[in-house]
């Protein structure tokens, strides 16, 4: 509708001065950012003591020194444009909820990822005719302590970004790690078409961005070489190999490992075959749950999420359905207005008699109206995004949390899966032994075999003390995380609400001023015996 | 407002309000109380119209009939036959989908409009003098059906009918034969300038009732969405703890609150506005159908002009040569020249009439209009304060919990 803006413009002159004076600074109530300013939540006036009816007519609004007080007006209260570039200052401080605990309120960390370029594959075949790739320039700027400099720059691919998630999660398990961004499986003509780069761009950075928040992850060694370490990614394949792989397969994430993991002792893929028959058989073991986790309260927090999840989901989905609505309405009165100025302009041409004249203002008076009103709602439009987009944010968390407890359930599996093992060899010693006791002077063979499972045994004991303790590790992680969680969560969702009805109740009084006005100017046409 | 009319029938100034001094000639219907009789496919609405006068030519000071819309349809036809060159009241559309024929919407909206028709006429210097008008507004239902029967029918037509319509194929002929391809027509530039302004008129307006019944659509789109954003939003509370919970959950009861407002004013806009746009589109329409037959009077007393004079140029050929046919042409002459005489006088009659009307009908369109335009704005102003209130109520609990 840009062109018809122009038309709107040439004709609104009087009212243009008055559409400059919606000047527009920062909203004091958004997210505060990471410098703890807590801007201007005083500059709201405090809250009414007596409210004016909401059916009043706006005609009669009684004049200032009433005997009331008014509510305060949010329709002063300004707004800040909800820019979509990135790179813009508004947007480029990390989504930091005012709760989240930081050492000192002066620490910061800020990612770009900007300037998509093509690049060939050096090493690629002939035969497959060089393919090519994109890169990204990731700039940071940071003073953490843990960050060894202020500035960084490289250039990472998505193939690195995927490493670098696979990485976390390996190394932080049972943290609520934020899910990287999808991998498309897309053509390479596809792959290189601009919209879809800077789709991919942004989804990069606001996960960048999202690393950069959580506490622990922030100064993790991934996560630090990922942003400073120049050149081609060391970071390595982990050894843990089979409790990585295990739950994914089981629940049908298929082959995502990068590269395949090479052949460990006959002792490890023993084990991982183990765990696989262990969890199939727990899963479809009948009246036995899955996995036999004791802590009722974490299947009590664990199904909650689940509900939060569902719940967080249907609220994001019509957040969208209202967003949507707001701007057709908001369309189609700007449409309606552009409509009552041509009328204007028509009947102010071809004008014989002063009634047309007459009624060409009364239109004129209109069209600004619903003119202005038009623009409101875009205004109002881009408030509600950037508020419900939290609702969008937390699906993203909610996935991490999923991840979180998945971490603990195939922790704790592979605690059974030793635990049984450490059984059933034990068992097996016990008859070698008895079988042994039977021949006289010892059975060299048999005796050889118990030493070696004796052995074997141990070997397991001390791996089920290590997987115990990886358990309680992960166990621990899981809780303090779902406490950040939950802290975090009620103070986004706070500040989401508010923000949220502080531009609807500004808004809606922006637009009623000017349809009051609309309303006094075509006044002599009131026929109502009111 | 004086009209001589052909006739010569008195006009009065005949008032609307029954609370005038009973001496005060006055005239006012209403149109109510739909019901719907009949069933399935035959089924139709019919209308109680209640009229209160005091003028002579009606049965008494109150009567009270049953019409149901063809019979508005036949009194509209009636006073466009009649009474050319008058702006007749335009009706509301015959149908609409027919599921929503007998939403109560659709009829109240209905019953309105009729309503306006029927004051419209009434309140009309000529329109209201109608006997047509007075069949309408008093006959008994029977009486009432039989005329309406008899309308749809050929058989109606007068004697004096026939022979225009005979009139009309001979100078297509002669028109033909002469070479007169060029149809004929009006060219003033006045009248050029008014048919223009209407035929503009009618694309403005067609394009602004389209915006303002969208409009009337987004008002309850974004209240259905906010009454499911309503709901969702309190669901998201019972997961959560306190205070999240219960805000999510006040903040789930004002949406819906803020939905039922958002649909009640949709209704408002519907009827207050959007509804005087269409009428103003029908009554440019109606417009149009008087150009029409403007352009159809025109026609004849041009036509009727020319073959009187070639009658007349006949004729005095005839008596010059002292031919015998100088009787029989002469009565043909006369003929032809009070029939082109009443041609001039009908078309000259509608032209009056349009000028006069014109008039009335922008200053009642600027009335009517403004009305329109004041409710609306009053409407949204009322819709907005609604809204702020509603949100406002949740900022001293949403502000008390984030300064914990």
């Amino acid at each position: 509708m840009m062109g018809s803006e122009n038309d709107e413009d040439s004709h609104l002159h009087a009212s243009r001065e008055e559409t400059e004076n919606l000047f527009l600074r920062d909203d004091p109530l958004s997210r505060s950012d990471v410098n703890g300013n807590h801007s201007a939540v005083s500059t709201l006036p405090p809250p009414p003591i007596i409210v004016t009816p909401a059916d009043s007519d706006p005609l009669s609004l009684p004049p200032n020194g009433s005997s009331y007080i008014e509510p305060p007006s949010y329709a002063d209260v300004i707004f800040s444009p909800f820019d979509d570039n990135a790179s813009d200052d508004c947007s480029s401080q990390s989504p930091i909820s005012p709760s989240s605990s930081y050492p000192s309120s002066s620490d910061y960390i800020k990612i770009t990822v900007s300037s998509p370029q093509k690049e060939q594959d050096a090493s690629s075949s002939m035969l497959s005719g060089g393919s090519t790739y994109i890169t990204y320039l990731i700039t940071t700027r940071t003073n953490l302590p843990e960050y060894k400099g202020s500035d960084f720059t490289v250039r990472r691919r998505f193939r690195d970004v995927v490493a670098l998630g696979d990485r976390l999660a390996e190394s932080y398990r049972g943290f609520c790690i934020p899910p990287r961004p999808d991998k498309s499986v897309v053509e390479s003509q596809v792959m290189q078409r601009h919209e879809f780069v800077e789709q991919r761009r942004v989804a990069l950075e606001k996960y960048l961005r999202r690393l950069a928040s959580h506490p622990v992850i922030r100064n993790s060694d991934e996560l630090k070489v990922f942003l400073g370490v120049e050149g081609k990614l060391p970071l390595q394949m982990g050894t843990d190999v089979a409790s990585r792989i295990l739950p994914k397969q089981l629940f049908g994430e298929g082959v995502e490992v990068a590269a395949q993991p090479p052949a460990r002792s006959g002792r490890d893929l023993f084990r991982l075959f183990k765990e696989l028959r262990q969890s199939v058989s727990n899963d479809w073991g009948g009246a036995k749950p899955a996995v036999v986790e004791e802590d009722k309260d974490f299947l009590e927090k664990k199904e909650k999420m689940h509900d939060l999840e569902k719940e967080i989901i249907n609220a994001s989905q019509q957040a969208e359905t209202l967003v949507k609505a707001q701007q057709d309405i908001g369309e189609t009165l700007g449409e309606l207005g552009l409509a009552f100025i041509k009328l204007t302009k028509f009947e102010n041409e071809e004008a014989v008699f002063s009634s047309q004249r007459a009624r060409a203002n009364d239109m004129k008076n209109l069209a600004t109206a619903a003119v202005k009103a038009s623009r409101f709602y875009r205004e109002l439009n881009s408030q509600t995004v950037k508020h419900l987009d939290t609702l969008h944010d937390y699906l993203g968390v909610m996935m991490a949390v999923q991840g979180a407890f998945t971490d603990r359930s195939s922790a704790l599996l592979t605690v059974q899966t030793l635990l049984s093992d450490v059984s059933s060899l034990e068992g097996r010693a016990e008859k070698l032994e008895a079988a042994s006791s039977k021949v006289f002077g010892g059975d060299k063979s048999r005796i050889k075999k118990i030493e070696e499972l004796k052995e074997t045994i141990k070997n397991t004991e001390d791996a089920k003390n290590v997987a115990i303790k990886q358990y309680e590790r992960i166990k621990e992680n899981n809780r303090s995380e779902v406490e950040r969680l939950d802290r975090e969560r009620r103070a986004d969702f706070l500040s989401m609400m508010k923000g949220f009805v502080v531009s609807q109740v500004g808004y809606a009084e922006k637009m009623a001023n000017v349809w009051a006005k609309a309303a006094e100017e075509t006044s002599q046409y009131n026929r109502e015996s009111s | 407002m004086e009209s001589n009319s052909i006739d010569q029938s008195q006009t009065r100034n005949v008032m609307q309000s029954p609370r005038s001094p009973s001496s005060h000639p006055f005239l006012s219907a209403s149109v109510t109380d739909p019901v719907k009789l009949g069933n399935g496919v035959q089924a139709y609405i019919s209308y109680r119209v209640i009229t209160k006068t005091n003028l002579p030519e009606y049965q008494g000071p109150e009567k009270i009939v049953i019409r149901r819309y063809s019979d508005f349809v036949w009194l509209r036809d009636r006073l466009f036959e009649k009474y050319k060159g008058v702006f007749i009241p335009p009706l509301p559309e015959k149908s609409a989908v027919e599921k929503f024929r007998f939403s109560a919407e659709f009829i109240e909206m209905r019953r309105a409009a009729l309503d306006v028709f029927v004051n419209r006429i009434a309140s009309h210097p000529e329109l209201q003098q109608s006997e047509d008008l007075r069949t309408f507004l008093q006959a008994d239902e029977e009486t009432m059906e039989r005329f309406r029967f008899q309308e749809t029918g050929i058989f109606n037509k007068k004697p004096a009918d026939f022979m225009q319509m005979f009139r009309d194929v001979q100078s297509k002929v002669s028109d033909a034969v002469l070479g007169k391809e060029k149809p004929v027509e009006e060219t003033t530039p006045e009248y050029e300038k008014l048919k223009h302004y209407v035929f503009e008129l009618e694309n403005h307006l067609a394009e602004a009732q389209k915006h303002a019944y969208r409009l009337v659509k987004r008002h309850r789109e974004l209240g259905q969405s906010l009454l499911d954003f309503g709901k969702a939003v309190k669901l998201l509370g019972a997961c959560e703890g306190e205070p999240t919970g219960k805000l999510f959950s006040d903040l789930g009861t004002k949406s819906e609150l803020v939905s039922i407002k958002l649909q009640k004013e949709a209704q408002q806009v519907l009827m207050n506005f959007e509804e005087p746009l269409k009428d103003y589109v029908r009554y440019v329409q109606s417009i149009k159908a008087t150009i029409g037959e403007r352009a159809t009077a025109f026609k004849q007393h041009c036509e009727l002009a020319e073959t009187t004079k070639l009658k007349e140029i006949n004729l005095d050929k005839l008596m010059l040569t002292r031919s015998d046919k100088v009787g029989e042409a002469e009565i043909e002459y006369r003929e032809i020249k009070a029939e082109s005489e009443e041609a001039t006088i009908r078309f000259e009659r509608i032209v009056k009439r349009m000028n006069e009307e014109i008039v009335r009908f922008q200053e009642q369109k600027t009335e009517e209009m403004g009305v329109a335009f004041h409710q609306f704005a009053k409407g949204q102003a009322r819709l907005a304060n609604g809204i702020a209130d509603a949100w406002r109520a949740l900022l001293p609990k949403l502000e008390a919990a984030s300064s914990v």
